[in-house]
């Protein structure tokens, strides 16, 4: 079953054409990387899947439900059901750990407090931060903040999980760790989208790989095919750089 | 310079004094609510309510207070809305409460300037990730934004505080007893025409400096957090 469908997607920055005609789909449990160079629209097609971006034109069906139908349905209650990790971490700097996490819960869904810490507690054993449930996000490394992220975004037990360049804003040493995170999260079944650098991730951990580039998707396809033989010129081109690269 | 007539009228220095402050801090509180709406309607996309923050704000500051003042004090009631009219410990209800509206209309507009700049500093990410969470955007504002943002002008609503009572003798002029009316009463009582204002003076620039330097060290504290 398809989880997502995007249909003709386009999304104008004034007279920038950033998303032109995109069409993609993302079945239930799949890991799905989106890779490509600076500027070719990745982040903005991520944004568009909860409409933090607006899309211009075209359609997202997420779960049979047209998120663009404002009149039958409300972003909010669509955007509980998808997890959303940035790439500047984003935690509530007032807030601490803990708060982070069960505010959602509380305020959304209605969950009581006790439930709500129980399924935090839960969550920060998951990704290897239990003992930091009472820290402030300053007084937390960026791989810190970043699990914390995703367990903040769990808590709302999301049904896809979105990754906008998760470990690009992170000190190398760092990525290790969020990465395990995700790729245990992979393993549970969860359906991701994940816009990505980190090429041996999108290689070992992905089903899918999609490359983009101006604003196109250019290939998709299983990441052994398009890691070892991409087809179209520009996605050669761009492997062969960021490859080369390690 | 002779201060003996203190010994006979200090009460009415501490009860101006009182009517000083009770005036400022009222004006000061519905300030910042009026700021706070304004703020939000400034930076909503919204271009009608856009516009009237702007004119509000525009128009406020681009006017004297004085005439701000008699607006409301005289202007109401000839527009048929009364102010009550009895007295509470020794001043007038009616007329404080024109004095009140009038500093807190004025101030709601540069309260709102500092709440706009205060929520604008605020990393968009912020927003965003409670967004993306599913919260409204009211919710995202009250709880994540709001709070964030205060912490940050906190400094600059206390200068507020200092300016609003600086600002406050004018209210003297509508009868209002605060410190400035009451120095006036007692210059004309004890034929003084200099010492009860000096008197005045020094209340002000105590209440006032004690201030600042409290909103300098609330701005230390923060730094160091």
């Amino acid at each position: 079953m398809n989880m997502i469908e995007i249909n003709k997607l386009n999304k104008y920055f004034g007279d920038l054409h950033v998303l032109k005609d995109i069409d993609l789909k993302v079945k239930e449990g799949e890991v799905v990387s989106v890779i490509g160079p600076s500027g070719s629209g990745k982040s903005t097609l991520l944004r568009c899947l909860n409409r933090l971006e607006e899309p211009s034109s075209g359609d997202i069906i997420f779960e049979d439900i047209s998120i663009m139908d404002d009149e039958q349905h409300d972003i909010n209650e669509l955007r509980q059901k998808m997890g959303m990790v940035f790439q500047q971490f984003n935690l509530f700097n007032h807030m601490n750990v803990m708060e982070n996490i069960t505010l959602a819960p509380i305020k959304l869904k209605k969950i009581n407090k006790n439930e709500a810490k129980k399924i935090a507690l839960d969550l920060l054993e998951k990704v290897g931060l239990l003992n930091k449930a009472d820290a402030y996000p300053s007084q937390l490394s960026g791989g810190q903040k970043q699990r914390i992220a995703i367990a903040r975004a769990l808590a709302m037990s999301p049904d896809v999980m979105l990754f906008d360049e998760p470990t690009s804003a992170l000190d190398p040493e760092m990525v290790g760790d969020v990465l395990e995170v995700m790729k245990n999260l992979a393993a549970e079944g969860m359906t991701m989208v994940i816009v990505t650098h980190e090429m041996s991730f999108a290689r070992d951990v992905a089903d899918r790989v999609v490359i983009m580039d101006a604003g196109n998707i250019i290939e998709e396809g299983n990441p052994k095919k398009i890691f070892n033989n991409p087809e179209h010129p520009r996605a050669k081109d761009f492997l062969s750089r960021v490859l080369n690269l390690f | 310079m002779d201060f003996s007539f203190l010994a006979d009228y200090k009460g009415f220095f501490i009860r101006g004094t009182q009517i000083t402050i009770l005036l400022a801090f009222f004006a000061v509180l519905f300030g910042i609510l009026i700021g706070i709406v304004l703020a939000m309607f400034k930076i909503s996309s919204n271009k009608f309510l856009k516009g009237i923050a702007s004119v509000y704000i525009e128009f406020i500051r681009g006017t004297p207070l004085l005439v701000q003042l008699f607006i409301i004090y005289y202007g109401l009631p000839y527009l048929g809305i009364e102010f009550p009219d009895f007295p509470l410990f020794g001043q007038n209800v009616g007329d404080f409460m024109a004095g009140v509206i009038a500093m807190s209309v004025n101030s709601g507009a540069y309260v709102a300037e500092i709440f706009r700049a205060g929520i604008q500093a605020v990393d968009k990410g912020q927003m965003e990730a409670a967004r993306s969470l599913g919260m409204p955007y009211l919710m995202s504002m009250k709880k994540i934004i709001l709070p964030q943002a205060f912490k940050n002008i906190l400094p600059a609503l206390g200068n507020e505080f200092i300016v609003v009572i600086k600002e406050s003798a004018i209210v003297s002029i509508i009868g209002i007893h605060d410190l400035m009316y009451n120095a006036d009463t007692v210059r004309g009582n004890t034929f003084k025409p200099f010492a009860p204002l000096i008197v005045a003076a020094v209340i002000y620039f105590v209440i006032t400096f004690t201030l600042s330097k409290f909103v300098g060290l609330l701005e230390k504290r923060m730094d160091t957090e």
